[in-house]
């Protein structure tokens, strides 16, 4: 099957520093892709190429088939297709959790209201918060609102999700809700990528897992010969330092 | 004579009252469109500067610093006496509008924009990651979480610069200020300034007010 995302020679320099030196990697059809590596090591950045929240200096983001990264492509109708869910959730302070999840769907897609709300409750409903739907942002938990902004990427439909250390601004005890809604989205058959420090759900849930350092990809690979069995010699530091 | 001789002269007052009313009505259209034009004018300013363009932002913000800097005397003065020079010649009410709601503009200017500026960088990623254009997150995202943070400087600000429509009476507009100090030359008793004071309080206090409630309201409904 041809790969749903596809991220080729990425470079992007932060003034002297090289954030990402030549990163390539390609997502499947309903893959779960997950990223680790030490901070500063250009996960997020490699993330927000895949949407062009940061747009890549050099190389090639592929689309369904399409090179989103080149000029003149229209980047609003693109990320359509790709979700986002941020570690700091990001919700909408003054909307409520309907109407975060609505938003994009009435004025992106314009949908009209009725439908727009259908959707957003549809959404709302899969990570069990059908009944917060009229609560403002400011009234949920942590980990309800990191689910919110998982409806509100999900409502859209899109071919690929993207996830950033989705569960790592929240306490503990409020991490296992929000896996659970992303285990869920994996058995329907969602494409993800994400960055996490979640080893056990890297093992739990992964296809692949894929290593970064430095700005590149070191070593990827499922998540049993990565965790069991790492070739390279920054893996191993890096698993024995989290071990 | 006695304080109330000399502020509250039945007489005095009953012969003035309705000039000073129609002051009153003056003031209150002035007011009002000086709000709405500067507070409209400043939103719009912002929402270009918003852009990042810089041919767009750069004037903005030399208008904004020149008009908060001057004095509004000085601009009222200056417009009155130096635009027929150059072939513009304005009514003193339009004079007096005009450079009010250019003043309410650049400060409107510079709270909208503290707003949008200081509105998470979040907020825009998230939305624009949904699709969203640059007017839309702007319109929807970033403007109502910017304008709950200029309620509280931008109704203070703007009841400042509404009291300066005192300042016409320098170029004869007929407001409440101007149709006092009339009445007191002709009857050489001060009892219509304190009619006057209180066409101001009839006027500006409910302003007060209504911009506590509002302030209060949006204070609670962030949560
Ligand atoms: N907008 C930016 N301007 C300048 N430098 C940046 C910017 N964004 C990222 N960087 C730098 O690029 C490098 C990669 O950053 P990135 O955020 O992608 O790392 P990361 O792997 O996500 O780290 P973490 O685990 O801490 O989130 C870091 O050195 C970071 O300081
Ligand atoms: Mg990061």
């Amino acid at each position: 099957m041809p790969p749903i995302l596809e991220l080729i020679g990425l470079r992007k320099r932060f003034g002297a520093l090289d954030a990402l030196a030549d990163v390539s990697l390609s997502v499947a059809p309903g893959e779960l892709v997950f990223v680790l590596g030490p901070s500063g090591s250009g996960k997020s950045t490699m993330l927000r190429c895949c949407n062009l929240l940061e747009r890549p200096d050099e190389g090639a983001v592929v689309l369904e088939g399409r090179d989103i990264a080149a000029r003149g492509v229209d980047l609003d109708a693109a990320r359509k297709r790709i979700g986002m869910v941020f570690q700091a959730f990001n919700l909408y302070p003054h909307l409520s959790a309907l109407a975060n999840v609505t938003l994009a769907l009435r004025k992106a897609l314009r949908l009209p209201r009725a439908e727009a709300e259908a959707r957003g409750m549809a959404a709302l409903d899969r990570v069990g918060l059908a009944d917060k739907a009229r609560n403002m942002p400011g009234q949920l938990s942590g980990g309800q609102q990191q689910r919110v902004a998982i409806a509100r990427a999900m409502a859209l439909e899109p071919a690929v999700m993207l996830f950033d250390e989705p569960t790592s601004a929240l306490d503990p005890e409020l991490v296992d809700e929000v896996l659970a809604v992303m285990r869920e989205l994996r058995a329907a058959g969602m494409t993800m990528l994400v960055v996490s420090h979640e080893m056990r759900f890297a093992r739990a849930a992964a296809d692949r897992v894929v290593f970064m350092d430095r700005g590149a990809v070191v070593e990827q690979g499922p998540p049993e010969r990565i965790f069991e069995a790492p070739r390279s010699e920054r893996l191993r530091a890096f698993l024995s330092r989290r071990a | 004579m006695g304080f109330a001789d000399a502020f509250l002269d039945m007489a005095v007052i009953a012969r003035y009252a309705p000039s000073i009313l129609s002051g009153m009505g003056v003031t209150l259209a002035l007011a009002v469109l000086i709000v709405l034009a500067g507070t409209a004018a400043g939103l719009a300013l912002a929402c270009l500067r918003a852009t990042g363009s810089r041919r767009l932002s750069i004037p903005i913000v030399i208008f904004a610093d020149v008009f908060r800097a001057l004095p509004p005397l000085a601009l009222i003065l200056l417009a009155y006496f130096g635009l027929p020079n150059v072939g513009v010649s304005l009514s003193s009410f339009m004079v007096l509008f005009t450079v009010l709601a250019l003043v309410l503009a650049a400060f409107a200017e510079e709270i909208f924009w503290a707003g949008i500026a200081a509105t998470p960088k979040g907020q825009w990623e998230a939305a624009r990651s949904t699709g969203l254009g640059f007017r839309s997150t702007l319109l929807w995202v970033v403007l109502p979480q910017a304008a709950r943070m200029a309620v509280a400087p931008l109704t203070n600000r703007a009841i400042a610069i509404t009291k300066m429509t005192a300042l016409g009476t320098v170029i004869g507009v007929p407001d409440i200020l101007n149709q006092a100090t009339t009445a007191v030359s002709f009857s050489g008793d001060a009892s219509p300034l304190t009619l006057a004071a209180l066409a101001y309080v009839a006027i500006f206090l409910p302003l007060v007010i209504a911009s506590r409630r509002l302030e209060r309201r949006f204070q609670w409904r962030r949560l």
